[in-house]
């Protein structure tokens, strides 16, 4: 039997919907998304897969037939953790958890979430990055509890104030002193973002 | 030996014990670490999901000073998995895609810095304690050996996943910590969760899915008869530490498994008193598993694992000897 040559990318791109196609570009590298075979290792493998509204493995096969709105809107990214089980069992070897990222941008980019809580966490973890150089966990938790769980903040306290007592926790952020510098990179760095 | 490090936010802060422990068992195990210059947050898992780009150049602008200030070591160190995970997969990426690495550099040059991709060596901090510094240099300092204490070593995720450098010997059931903890005298329980996931952000921002998860680590310990679960990341020892109150409030359950950082038990192990090295900082209070370690070594007897009786009625097997 003659060998058969492993696909190049370009090859195997015309099979792609524009959206995966999309997905695979914005992923750093190559996340090879288009190999996927819809095993399933990947959902059974994932320790939020019971709350996800898709597991990976389904919302690849909706990544392929190009429902972009779909999945931007489903919570599966978001729920993601990061424990890149199901990036370590993957027969096919695709770069799962980095595609979960590139989907959490593009949802925020399109403005595409059912739930903004997750989102919003990590947006007010970014805007402390970019004031302080630093992340500021009594902001963070704050900021983000009254704006989505107010009730849950209360009976949170006692652990701010655990940590408080057990000198884990500062009441000001402290401020990098190359803050100029570190804001001058991450504009231009959107900036690059922005252009292909 | 000396290498860079970097501490990052939380070791700073909620991970202060963390922090202390290891400034007191450095000298011990010979580590001279050099702090990464007014470095900036990595990002944790946050960043990455807001904007591409501005991540990498995020971690890259650590990344460039610590090459700037390596002499004599190209090793840059950190504790937490996030923020090792964030410095080791900046540095893959940039070395497997020439055009991002450009675009991170461009930006990096808006900040009069530079980045060579593949010039630091990224390890995290058990990495460098088991591999660099031994198991047998570790035992040749122990002076108060841990008999006795029962302890479940939990590596998390991000340590040992995805391994951008195959630096471990399993990414689902590693033993490296396991090996350090038995160097120092201690009883290292059967802890299958060593690698399952604590939740991350769920924590924050979907607890009844963090809870979930919580409850099976500390169960999972507390049914191999561990006094403590022993971890290697801040993020890590806050879910299972603190939020394991709140996990018990939402079951109604009663959980009280110490959560400790290795380094604390180095130190222990180094004869370095509780307080120097965080101890008492905790939620759930390690004291009464402390009080466990006996000054005798474990009689040879009872050392050697028995073996069960095979039961009169059991499959037939066959006789060795
Ligand atoms: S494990 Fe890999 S190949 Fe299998 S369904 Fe998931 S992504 Fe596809
Ligand atoms: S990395 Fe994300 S998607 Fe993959 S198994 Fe973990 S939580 Fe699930
Ligand atoms: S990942 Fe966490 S600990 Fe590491 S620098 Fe970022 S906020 Fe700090
Ligand atoms: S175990 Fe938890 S904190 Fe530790 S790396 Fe995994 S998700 Fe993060």
């Amino acid at each position: 039997m003659s060998a058969v040559p492993s696909p190049s990318a370009a090859d195997r791109a015309p099979e792609c919907s524009a959206f995966l196609r999309e997905v695979m570009d914005a992923t750093p590298g190559d996340s090879r998304l288009n190999m996927c075979i819809q095993c399933g290792t990947c959902g059974g493998s994932c320790p939020a897969g019971p709350e996800m509204d898709h597991t990976p493995r389904r919302l690849f096969a909706m990544i392929r037939s190009g429902l972009r709105d779909a999945v931007l809107r489903s919570n599966t990214p978001w729920y993601c953790v990061s424990c890149y089980f199901c990036t370590v069992r993957c027969p096919q070897q695709i770069h799962i958890t980095d595609v979960m990222y590139t989907l959490k941008g593009m949802a925020i980019g399109a403005q595409l979430y059912r739930d903004n809580s997750p989102p919003d966490f990590s947006q007010t973890f970014v805007d402390y990055v970019e004031h302080y150089g630093r992340s500021f966990e009594l902001g963070l938790a704050t900021r983000f509890s009254l704006r989505h769980h107010p009730l849950s903040l209360a009976s949170m306290a006692p652990m701010g104030l655990g940590m408080l007592r057990r000198g884990r926790m500062e009441l000001v952020p402290h401020r990098i002193e190359g803050m100029a510098q570190l804001t001058r990179i991450l504009d231009r760095a959107k900036a690059l973002e922005a252009t292909p | 030996m000396k290498m860079l490090f970097y501490p990052g936010c939380s070791m700073q802060r909620t991970a202060r014990p963390y922090l202390d422990s290891l400034m007191a068992i450095r000298e011990t195990i010979g580590l001279e670490l050099e702090e990464v210059a007014d470095w900036n947050c990595c990002g944790a898992t946050e960043y990455m999901s807001v904007h591409r780009v501005p991540a990498l150049a995020l971690v890259g602008r650590n990344l460039a000073i610590a090459s700037r200030q390596a002499e004599g070591t190209d090793t840059l160190t950190a504790g937490c998995s996030a923020c090792y995970l964030n410095l080791a997969k900046t540095d893959q990426q940039m070395r497997e895609d020439p055009r991002l690495a450009a675009k991170v550099n461009d930006a990096l040059h808006a900040g009069g810095l530079s980045y060579a991709a593949g010039s630091l060596k990224v390890r995290h901090l058990l990495d460098v304690v088991c591999n660099d510094v031994g198991y047998e240099a570790v035992q040749a300092k122990v002076v108060r050996p841990l008999h006795g204490l029962r302890l479940a070593p939990y590596y998390g995720c991000q340590v040992v996943r995805p391994d951008p450098d195959s630096r471990w010997d399993d990414r689902e059931h590693p033993t490296a910590m396991d090996r350090l903890l038995r160097a120092l005298g201690a009883d290292v329980v059967d802890y299958p969760l060593k690698t399952q996931c604590c939740g991350g952000h769920m924590t924050v921002i979907g607890p009844d899915v963090a809870y979930g998860l919580i409850r099976r680590l500390v169960h999972g310990a507390a049914t191999a008869g561990a006094d403590a679960i022993v971890t290697l990341c801040p993020m890590c020892q806050l879910n299972l530490d603190a939020y394991q109150i709140e996990m018990n409030k939402h079951y109604g359950t009663s959980y009280a498994i110490p959560v400790l950082y290795f380094t604390q038990l180095m130190g222990l192990a180094f004869g370095k008193a509780p307080a120097e090295l965080g101890i008492g900082k905790e939620f759930v209070p390690a004291a009464p598993a402390l009080s466990r370690i006996s000054d005798r070594p474990p009689a040879a007897e009872a050392a050697k694992k028995k073996r069960r009786p095979r039961a009169a009625d059991g499959l037939p097997m066959p006789r060795m000897g």
